[in-house]
C-alpha cells in the first residue's frame, strides 16, 4: 500500500504477537466520517520497497473485493453518515470491477483513489472522467510517485515505474483530473521549496498547470530504518500520554476499513487481528480502536495526514 | 489534521461575560419567527459590498438580515465593517476569525494546511488583528455559535461551518445528501445554513429539508466575476424558497484601499478578476478545476 499516513514502522502491521490486554488504551469512534476499502486486496502490479504491507503481484494474504461487498458497505455507510470514501490497495487498478465500484461510489458521495498510476491507459482515463462528470461529486486520483527523476523515484518503486506513472498522470491531466501527486520525503526538509519546484516543471511539461502536489513525512520504516531510526518496540500509546491528548487527531476516531474479509480500525492496521472490529462495518462502528500497535505510537506522534486536505509539506510536527 | 480541531465549539458559548450579541428579533425570543431572510456569509472586511447588499436586501423586503461569521481576513480596515453590523444591528453568528481576533489566537483557524495558504492566512491575520479595536474584539467575543429561527413553518438553524465544527468546509462535491440530511436531522431542523467555503451552493435533502450555504459576501465565488454574493429565504407552501443575490460593488475602490493598506497583490487580483489566487489547497477537485489557478 503507498504510504496514505505517515509514519507507522514496517513488519509491524504483520499482526501484535498477543490479543490486547484490558491495559491497552482505545479510542471511541466520533463519527463515521472517513470510509476506506482495501479494493484490491495486497495485490499490487509494483512491488516497492517501501510498501509497508508488503503489496506484490503474488501476495494474496488479502483478496479483492467485490462490487457486491463495496455495494454492501456503502449501503451501510450512508445510515451512519460517511462523508468521504476512499479507495486503497495494492493497486486499485488491479480489481477489474474499479470502474463500476466508483460509479456506484459516486451516486453517493466523493471519492479518492489511491493509485500508483501505472495502469492508467487513455480508455480509463476517459471512463474515469466520464464517471466524475455524471457525478454531482469529486472523484479525486491521488497519484503516489516519490521522485522527480527516474533514478530516484525507480530505486523505491521499480524499473520502470516512473515512466509510466508519469505516462498514466498525463493520462488523467488530459481526460481533465487534477490529480493530487504523493511524494514521500526523503530528503532533508530544508530542501523541500526545490523539490516542490522541480515537480511543479515537471507537472508542467505534462500540461499540467494547477499542480496539486502533497509530501508526506518519511516513514519509518524500510531503508528510513537505516538511515533515521525506527521506532521501539516498546513505544506504545499509554493510558498516561492520552492526558490532555484529543483522540480526534487519531485517523481511527473518524474511519474504518472495510476489506474482503471484515472491517478494521483504520487502515493502517489492515493486518492486525486485534484491529479487526466485526465482520460487518455497523459492528465494526460501534467498537472504539484499540491502540496497542506502534504504528499507533507513531500516529501519536504525526497526528493523521491520510486525508486529501492533510499537510501538503511532509513537515515534522 | 490538527488545525481543523481547533474549530471544534468552546465548552462554553461565550469566552467573556458580556451577554450574546442577539440583536433585532433575537432580543425577545429564543426562535424568533420572521419572514424572509438575508443570510451574508464571510464579509471578510469589504465594508463597500457589505454596505450595499444592506441596502439591496433591505430593498427587496427581507425582515432579518443575518451575518453568518467571518468579518475580517482579506480586505481592509476591519473596523468599518464591524461599525456598519453593529449600527445596523445585525445578529452575527460566530466564525472561525472573529473566534480568533476575540481571543486572539495565534491564526484564523481557516483550517488550510498548504505552505502557501498559510503565508497569505497569516498576512491577513496579523494586519486584521492589529487593525481591529480592543471593543470591536471584545464585541466578536460575544457572537453565539448558532442561531435558530422560524421562516414561517421552517425551523432554520444558521451556523458557520457546521453543527458539529466551527470551521469544517461544507463543498458541494465533497459533501453527501446522506451526511447533511443527517446534520438537518439532528440539529431538529429543517434547513441549515452555513458558510465557511466562500462559494454559494444549496441542495434539497428530503421533503421540507434543505442544505443552503451562502457564500461570501467578501470574496467572489472563484468564477472570473467581480461580483459577490448573498442568499435570500423566505417560506413557500411550506418549502424553502431561495435565491442567490450577486452584488455589484465599488471594486476599484476596494482595490485602491487594499493596495494603500499594503495588502497582498494577490487579493487585489481576486476582487478584480473573480478568480481565486490563495486558499486554493482545501478546494477539492471539481471546485478547483473550475477556477483559474
Ligand atoms: S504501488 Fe508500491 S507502495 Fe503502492 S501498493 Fe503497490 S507496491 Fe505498495
Ligand atoms: S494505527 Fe492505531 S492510532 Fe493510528 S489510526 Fe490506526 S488504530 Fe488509530
Ligand atoms: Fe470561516
Amino acid at each position: 500500500m503507498d504510504p496514505p499516513p505517515g509514519g507507522w514502522k514496517a513488519g509491524d502491521s504483520t499482526g501484535s504477537k498477543s490479543a490486547p490486554g484490558p491495559d491497552v488504551p482505545t479510542a471511541p469512534l466520533e463519527a463515521l466520517d472517513q470510509l476506506w476499502f482495501q479494493v484490491s486486496g495486497t495485490v499490487c502490479n509494483l512491488r516497492c520497497r517501501h510498501c509497508f504491507i508488503s503489496c506484490a503481484p503474488d501476495n494474496h494474504s488479502f483478496w479483492f473485493m467485490t462490487r457486491e461487498q463495496v455495494r454492501q458497505a456503502l449501503e451501510d455507510s450512508v445510515e451512519l453518515g460517511v462523508k468521504e470514501y476512499y479507495f486503497t490497495g495494492g493497486e486499485p487498478f488491479m480489481n477489474r470491477e474499479m470502474e463500476a465500484i466508483l460509479a456506484d461510489t459516486l451516486e453517493l458521495g466523493p471519492a479518492t483513489v489511491l493509485t500508483n498510476a501505472t495502469l492508467m491507459p487513455r480508455r480509463r482515463a476517459r471512463a474515469l472522467a466520464r464517471l466524475a462528470e455524471d457525478s454531482l461529486y469529486t472523484l479525486e486520483m491521488r497519484v503516489s510517485l516519490d521522485g522527480i527523476t527516474r533514478e530516484m523515484n525507480d530505486a523505491i518503486r521499480g524499473d520502470g515505474a516512473f515512466e509510466r506513472c508519469v505516462e498514466g498522470t498525463a493520462e488523467l491531466v488530459d481526460a481533465g483530473f487534477l490529480p493530487i501527486i504523493t511524494c514521500m520525503r526523503s530528503w532533508p526538509e530544508a530542501e523541500t521549496e526545490g523539490y516542490l519546484e522541480a515537480f511543479r516543471t515537471l507537472l508542467a511539461g505534462l500540461g499540467y498547470h494547477q499542480p496539486r502536489i502533497k509530501i508526506l513525512p518519511p516513514l519509518l520504516i524500510g531503508e528510513e530504518v537505516k538511515r533515521t531510526r525506527g521506532y521501539e518496540d516498546t513505544e506504545r500509546i499509554t493510558h498516561e500520554m492520552l492526558h490532555g491528548f484529543d483522540l480526534g487527531n487519531l485517523l481511527c476516531s473518524r474511519a474504518r476499513l472495510v476489506t474482503a474479509r471484515g472491517v478494521q480500525a483504520c487502515p493502517i492496521l489492515l493486518e492486525s487481528p486485534a484491529a479487526r472490529l466485526g465482520d460487518t462495518l455497523a459492528e465494526a462502528a460501534s467498537k472504539p480502536a484499540p491502540l496497542g500497535e506502534s504504528a499507533c505510537f507513531t500516529c501519536y506522534l504525526s497526528g493523521s495526514i491520510c486525508s486529501n486536505t492533510g499537510s501538503t509539506t511532509g513537515a515534522d510536527r | 489534521m490538527i488545525a481543523a480541531r481547533e474549530g471544534d465549539r468552546a465548552p462554553s458559548e461565550t469566552t467573556s461575560a458580556t451577554p450574546l450579541w442577539r440583536p433585532g428579533p433575537f432580543a425577545t425570543s429564543e426562535v424568533p419567527e420572521v419572514k424572509k431572510v438575508a443570510a451574508f456569509g464571510g464579509i471578510y472586511s469589504n465594508h463597500r459590498a457589505l454596505e450595499v447588499a444592506i441596502a439591496d436586501a433591505t430593498g427587496r423586503g427581507a425582515d432579518l438580515l443575518l451575518c453568518l461569521g467571518d468579518l475580517g481576513a482579506f480586505g481592509p480596515h476591519p473596523d468599518r465593517t464591524a461599525e456598519i453590523l453593529r449600527q445596523a444591528e445585525i445578529p452575527v453568528v460566530r466564525g472561525n476569525y472573529d473566534d480568533s481576533i476575540a481571543r486572539g489566537l495565534d491564526d484564523c483557524q481557516c483550517g488550510y494546511t498548504d505552505p502557501k495558504d498559510n503565508h497569505y492566512a497569516r498576512i491577513s491575520y496579523e494586519y486584521t488583528l492589529a487593525n481591529t479595536s480592543p471593543e470591536h474584539r471584545a464585541w466578536m467575543g460575544s457572537f453565539p455559535h448558532e442561531l435558530r429561527f422560524r421562516l414561517g413553518s421552517l425551523e432554520v438553524l444558521a451556523v458557520h461551518g457546521s453543527p458539529r465544527r466551527m470551521n469544517e468546509f461544507l463543498w458541494e462535491t465533497t459533501t453527501p445528501t446522506h451526511f447533511l440530511d443527517g446534520l438537518v436531522r439532528e440539529a431538529g431542523a429543517d434547513v441549515l445554513l452555513g458558510t465557511h467555503t466562500g462559494i454559494h451552493w444549496s441542495r434539497p435533502l428530503g421533503p421540507g429539508r434543505w442544505y443552503v450555504n451562502a457564500g461570501a459576501l467578501g470574496r467572489p465565488p472563484n468564477d472570473g466575476n467581480p461580483e459577490v454574493w448573498y442568499a435570500m429565504l423566505e417560506e413557500v407552501d411550506g418549502e424553502l424558497a431561495h435565491e442567490f443575490v450577486p452584488v455589484s460593488y465599488a471594486v476599484e475602490e476596494l482595490a485602491n484601499e487594499m493596495a494603500d493598506e499594503g495588502l497582498p497583490e494577490e487579493f487585489i487580483e481576486t476582487i478584480r478578476t473573480g478568480w481565486w489566487t490563495t486558499c486554493l489547497e482545501v478546494l477539492p477537485g471539481k471546485e478547483r478545476g473550475r477556477g483559474r489557478h
